[in-house]
């Protein structure tokens, strides 16, 4: 998805200017990943993935090469290996390898019926299992996790979502966000395990059953692992570019070496690997702007939170948890089901936002996010900051 | 809300709050409310109405009403009661007491509120009939002084011009009066003539009031010092050559020695001005406009009378205009101006405990009269007790019955905690009462009945220049609710006076009222509605008129120009004066002085102004003025709290910091009770010295101290049904629409304030607001799409205000936009409702794109995403855009 952003940002700001060719080891075009969920809860048809019509490459002049996999990068002839043997040589490259899901190395991780959520490949998998009537068990209670038991769920399945955690999306959601979530998704049909380990996945060839770390015994035929993902590096590590979680890039998408550039979610800017899409495009942006030799940098994202699960809106973005130094502005109502939390931080006699969760209303979860990306202080609205966008402005006008 | 008497037409009516009298026109909207609109033929006020009055239609609701009789039971709780049991418990207790104890130990305390007829039958029937005069009034708070100046100068309780001399002076002076705020239709009267004729106003008051800035000439008195202010103008008028030596000597008697005496008090300028706290200049201005000016009303209200001197302060007053002969004559004269809507009425008829009947007096052949015309069984013979002995009687036990009929004497007497202790003794307490709780029927009344309010009552009131308009009913009256005079007709019934007491109308009662003020008459005294043709249908018609109506006669608009005085030989007795000095002067202990009086836009104890949202709106919580010196002194800040302790009682107010005020004075507002505020019975503080001669007591000048208070919080409780609140917490109820407010001040923090409003709001889910680092905390609390009620609170000194709130409320169903406004304090209004975010990367909200489906007949996603950018990021939205489209299809 990245790569195709980038290509897109190329085509309008330097149309004929490069000479491209996208390489993937998927056997479709493009697609797009983020409706994954969408797809498996039978929202949409998979042809409504694709990210651009077939013809649209051709008529931009881009190779593509699907279902091809890149083994090997030479740097001092700019040369890639394919799978296939052939070889094609290069001026600039970019890499958008991605992400994997991390498979946790259980008992019975390798039994027919473990699967991840990242493919297409792994949404049929999950589609015969719900033919099947299978039951299902969701290991991971992030993002990725509830998008997988909520599609399951909803396709009538006996769903359990195992977490190691105490509550959900723990790494996007506070405490009261979770539990109002975690209620959101239980009236969904959806089981909860929750500060619950894995220990072990039984079955014969195929799965049976998952066992806790306290014995308990869930049955299930299809187990979904979703407990995060891992950059994709190895093409850049066995090239000699510098990595560590991903692959290091400074604030034009450079990795150490100046005619190679990597974005999405196998780049690492400033210490951070991001799992999202949203910074993806951003990233795709700055490249192409570069590319284009104008000056843009990337100087990171604030991330934003959205979960695709129909009828639950909920926000978060920034510093959501906070400190003993940050104050918290926080406005529920229990009877709409609503929660918002704004974390704010004092610097030099001025107020900032820096962080925020929203629950139920999420309206003004960009302008929370706008005013934590530009660092505005807020001192003179804060009386009616959680009230939203409106209202605080209608009060400084 | 009322029952509608079914479409009529405008009723003309009277005003029920202050003694001007203004002419009401109300018209019946058919559903228990009325339009309220200035009657422009009534001569009080020529359709012109003050804020008070403007409302009167926000104040017809029920919901505070007593509505049925109630008595007390063994629990000590409430009952309801039939009238039959109510009344037969009335007479039987009523006599058990007397049998007892005698007639004196039984009393009425009565109402300035009382219509005229009401009155009549009260007075007659314990001074005729139960053999004592243990009847006074709350006029004794407000009038007493000038009826007993009047009576020593005049020899009757006589006022010698009306009205139109505001029009037609060419000076005013206002004594002690703030008639800006508490008499406001007549002081416009008073302005428009200095705009319009060049009249000029001089105000002398200790402090600087709305009067004041209007004034040409203001004089800041010191409390108490008025008789030396007006000694200095006698002893001037007469060393100017200013003195009428004709009028003197034709019609006074007692000159030289009040000149004598007035020279005692103010020996010459210097001392005089500084007796009074003023500048020799000023008060040699005040004087050479007094002497220049013959056309010249001096008016007095409750700066006055309310003084351990006021009788001496109106007869300083009176002196000069007789020495002047400046009385009776258009544009000149002494004027009182009346506090309440019917003092006057209630003088009339004798309704006080040293006055008889119809203007007559405990003298035998008086007595006589009054017994031989009322076929009276058991006459009293002496005085009775004045309000404040009559309470210290009452709590010495020497009075054992008391009935307390349209006042609140636990909030409004002097030392009002030790009158409510008082009444707790009682062992027969009886109250007729418009609402169903106050200060005093608090007190532990034993039955309670419900009676006629302004709008379904029907009689007579008289204002301060002797005009006597009809109260009409434009209101049905509730069901259970009677009129006063009909409830104690029934209990004389039943105490065996059936005949004396068999009135079946107003009407009849006032035909009696106008017959004895007739009766062996003659011209020998002033009251005399011999004129007046007894009808039901002349009542009925009745025009506002003035009396004396003399039979043949015109009604008389102006007295004493010629002469002509009630007293014995004629004439009008000139009075020495006693060096003024305070019974409450401040002291190491308590340094300062408490003043008290009302403000512009509440009446009394709130009971009817209370109701209405814009008069809440003004001056919304008890509050307490002084000047910023003594603010200084003791740390007190405006806008913080402040004790205030006398001798006999604590209030903690608002504190209010004013050049205006006074070095060393303090005032407050008198109308808050502890229906309407935790800490503001300013009565409580009151010292109980009272004048020899009216018996009014000194409600203006206690000695006080001040302490600072600190709240932890500052906030507000709105809610739909009056709360509980804490009661070490301060707080002050007022009315906004459709909803109770409470200012809160107090050290408990939100969890503990929400859990003790929490239980009376169990159905109900929760908002909240919580900026724990600034210390703001605000809930509200919804049931279905209604608020409930909602709590604000913050560190103290903060300004919060609910002036957004109350759309809120006036609300039956809010939206989840306007829901989720509420605890911004802020109005929903003019916000967006855009509805859920369906494009999270550019923030698109269902709304918008419902709109533009709607309107582009849209017919895919994608037109979506070219207009609105919905769906053009990362795509998560495109199946609900696509559904949206494929729904609008």
């Amino acid at each position: 998805m990245a790569a195709t952003r980038l290509v897109e940002e190329l085509v309008r700001h330097t149309p004929d200017s490069f000479d491209i060719c996208m390489i993937g080891d998927e056997a479709s075009l493009p697609y797009n990943r983020v409706l994954l969920s969408s797809l498996l809860a039978g929202d949409l048809d998979e042809n409504e993935l694709e990210l651009k019509k077939p013809e649209w490459w051709g008529q931009h002049h881009i190779q593509t090469l699907t279902g091809q996999k890149v083994c090997g990068i030479d740097r001092s002839s700019k040369t890639l290996t394919l799978t296939s043997g052939s070889t094609l040589t290069f001026d600039l490259l970019v890499i958008a390898t991605g992400s994997r899901p991390i498979m946790l190395p259980l008992p019975g991780a390798d039994l027919d019926g473990v699967i991840t959520f990242r493919d297409l490949a792994d949404i049929e998998k999950m589609q015969s299992a719900i033919a099947a009537k299978a039951s299902a068990v969701v290991i991971g209670g992030g993002l990725l996790g509830l998008e997988a038991a909520y599609g399951l769920a909803k396709a009538d399945i006996p769903t359990n979502v195992i977490h190691l955690m105490d509550r959900l999306m723990e790494r996007q959601l506070d405490g009261e966000a979770a539990t109002m979530l975690r209620d959101d998704i239980a009236a969904r049909g959806i089981s909860f395990h929750l500060s619950a380990q894995t220990k072990m996945i039984h079955g014969k060839d195929s799965v049976e059953a998952v066992e806790l770390a306290d014995g308990t015994l869930i049955k299930a035929d299809l187990v979904v692992m979703a407990v995060g993902i891992r950059p994709h590096i190895e093409l850049a590590q066995a090239a000699g570019l510098t990595t560590a979680r991903g692959i290091l890039v400074d604030d034009h998408m450079t990795t150490s070496d100046p005619s190679i550039f990597a974005l999405g979610e196998c780049a690492e800017h400033r210490g951070i690997a991001y799992g999202l899409v949203e910074p993806a495009y951003e990233q795709a942006r700055v490249l192409a702007t570069h590319l284009a030799n104008e000056v843009a940098t990337y100087a990171g994202s604030i991330t934003a939170t959205n979960l695709k699960v129909h009828g639950i809106k909920l926000f978060s973005a920034g510093d959501f948890l906070g400190s003993k130094d940050t104050q918290n502005i926080v406005l529920r109502d229990r009877g709409l089901k609503t929660y918002r939390k704004l974390i704010l931080e004092k610097r030099e006699e001025k107020t900032y936002l820096i962080g925020c969760v929203l629950y139920g209303d999420t309206a003004d979860g960009l302008w929370y996010a706008d005013l934590i990306r530009q660092q505005t202080p807020v001192d003179d609205m804060r009386a009616l900051l959680v009230f939203g966008r409106e209202l605080a402005l209608r009060e400084a006008a | 809300m009322n029952a509608p008497l079914g479409e009529k037409p405008s009723v003309q009516t009277t005003c029920p709050y202050c003694g001007v009298g203004c002419g009401v026109l109300a018209t019946p909207d058919g559903k228990g409310g009325a339009e309220i609109a200035g009657d422009t033929s009534h001569p009080a006020n020529f359709g012109r109405l003050c804020s008070k009055g403007s409302a009167l239609g926000e104040t017809l609701g029920l919901e505070t009403r007593l509505l049925h009789p109630m008595m007390r039971n063994t629990r000590g709780t409430y009952t309801r009661a039939s009238w039959d049991d109510a009344l037969d418990g009335i007479a039987d207790g009523w006599q058990k007491i007397i049998d007892a104890h005698g007639p004196e130990a039984t009393a009425f305390y009565l109402s300035g509120q009382l219509l005229t007829e009401d009155y009549y039958v009260a007075n007659k029937l314990m001074k005729g009939f139960l053999g004592t005069a243990n009847v006074d009034t709350n006029s004794r708070l407000c009038m007493a002084s000038s009826v007993a100046g009047h009576r020593r100068a005049f020899g009757a309780d006589t006022v010698p011009g009306n009205y139109e001399d505001l029009d037609q002076a060419d000076l005013i002076v206002l004594t002690g009066s703030n008639a800006a705020w508490c008499h406001p239709v007549l002081f416009q009267r008073m302005v428009k003539n200095r705009q319009e004729r060049g009249a000029k106003i001089v105000v002398i008051d200790p402090r600087q009031t709305a009067s004041a800035d209007e004034a040409d000439l203001f004089l800041p008195i010191a409390p108490g010092m008025d008789s030396v202010l007006f000694s200095a103008l006698l002893v001037a008028i007469a060393d100017r050559g200013f003195i009428d030596e004709a009028y003197i000597g034709a019609h006074t008697k007692g000159f030289p020695e009040a000149l004598a005496s007035a020279r005692q008090l103010a020996p010459d300028l210097t001392s005089a001005a500084r007796k009074c706290g003023v500048s020799q200049e000023a008060l040699t201005e005040f004087i050479t406009l007094w002497l220049s000016t013959p056309n010249t009303v001096t008016a007095w209200s409750q700066g006055v009378n309310q003084s351990a001197q006021g009788t001496d302060k109106v007869e300083a007053m009176i002196n000069c205009h007789l020495a002047t002969g400046r009385i009776g004559k258009p544009g000149s004269g002494p004027l009182s101006l009346t506090g309440q809507p019917n003092a006057m009425g209630g003088r009339e008829v004798g309704g006080l405990a040293n006055m008889l009947a119809a203007h007559m007096n405990f003298q035998a052949a008086d007595i006589d009269r009054v017994r031989r015309f009322w076929n009276a069984t058991s006459m009293a013979n002496q005085e009775g007790l004045k309000a404040v002995p009559m309470f210290d009687a009452i709590a010495r036990g020497d009075i054992h019955a008391l009935w307390v009929m349209a006042t609140n004497p636990a909030a409004s007497l002097p030392r009002a905690d030790f009158v409510r202790q008082a009444l707790r003794g009682l062992d027969f307490f009886v109250v007729s009462e418009v609402v169903r709780s106050n200060d005093t029927l608090n007190c532990g009344a034993h039955i309670l009945l419900p009676a006629a309010a302004w709008g379904e009552k029907d009689g007579t009131v008289t204002n301060s220049e002797r005009r006597i308009s009809r109260q009409r009913p434009f209101l049905t009256m509730p069901e259970e609710v009677r009129p006063d005079w009909w409830i104690v007709c029934e209990v004389a019934k039943r105490l065996g006076f059936e005949k004396a007491f068999s009135f079946t109308s107003a009407a009849e009662i006032f035909a009696e009222h106008a017959a004895l003020s007739g009766f062996e008459n003659n011209g020998s005294r002033d009251f005399d509605l011999s004129g007046y043709s007894a009808s039901e249908s002349q009542y009925e018609r009745m025009q506002p008129f003035q009396w004396p109506l003399r039979q043949g006669e015109e009604p008389q608009t102006r007295l004493f120009s010629e002469g002509g005085f009630f007293t014995p030989d004629r004439r009008a007795q000139f009075h020495q004066l006693e060096e003024p000095a305070l019974k409450d002067a401040p002291d190491d202990i308590y340094p300062l002085l408490l003043n008290t009086g009302r403000i512009r836009d509440q009446w009394h104890t709130m009971t009817r102004t209370g109701l209405s949202q814009r008069l809440s709106h003004h001056l919304p919580e008890p509050f307490a003025t002084l000047h910023p010196d003594d603010a200084a002194q003791h740390q007190i800040s405006d806008g913080g709290f402040i004790r205030l302790t006398s001798r006999y009682g604590t209030a903690i107010l608002r504190a209010r910091v004013s050049e205006g005020q006074r070095r060393g004075e303090v005032f407050a507002p008198i109308h808050w009770t502890a229906e309407t505020s935790s800490h503001g019975r300013i009565g409580a503080l009151v010292q109980p010295a009272t004048d020899c001669y009216s018996g009014q007591p000194e409600l203006k000048a206690t000695a006080i101290n001040i302490t600072p208070v600190h709240f932890a919080y500052e906030g507000f409780v709105l809610s739909r049904e009056t709360m509980a609140l804490d009661p070490d917490s301060w707080f002050s109820r007022v009315t906004i629409d459709g909803a109770q407010g409470a200012l809160l001040a107090t050290d408990l923090n939100v969890e503990k304030i929400h859990a003790q409003i929490q239980g009376m709001l169990d159905d109900c889910t929760l908002a909240e607001f919580h900026d724990e680092s600034c210390g703001e905390h605000r809930l509200a609390f919804f049931k279905d799409e209604r608020i409930e009620a909602c709590l604000f609170l913050a560190p103290a000194g903060r300004e919060l205000s609910w002036n957004g709130l109350k759309a809120y409320f006036a609300s039956d169903k809010l939206s989840g936009l306007e829901r989720l406004a509420v605890l911004s304090g802020q109005s929903a209004a003019g916000l967006t409702d855009s509805g859920p975010v369906i494009c999270a990367c550019f923030g698109v909200s269902l709304n918008t794109i419902q709109e533009f489906i709607e309107k582009d007949q849209v017919t895919s996603a994608e037109e979506i995403g070219a207009h609105l950018k919905a769906g053009t990021n990362c795509g998560s939205c495109l199946p609900e855009l696509r559904r949206m489209v494929k729904a609008s299809h």
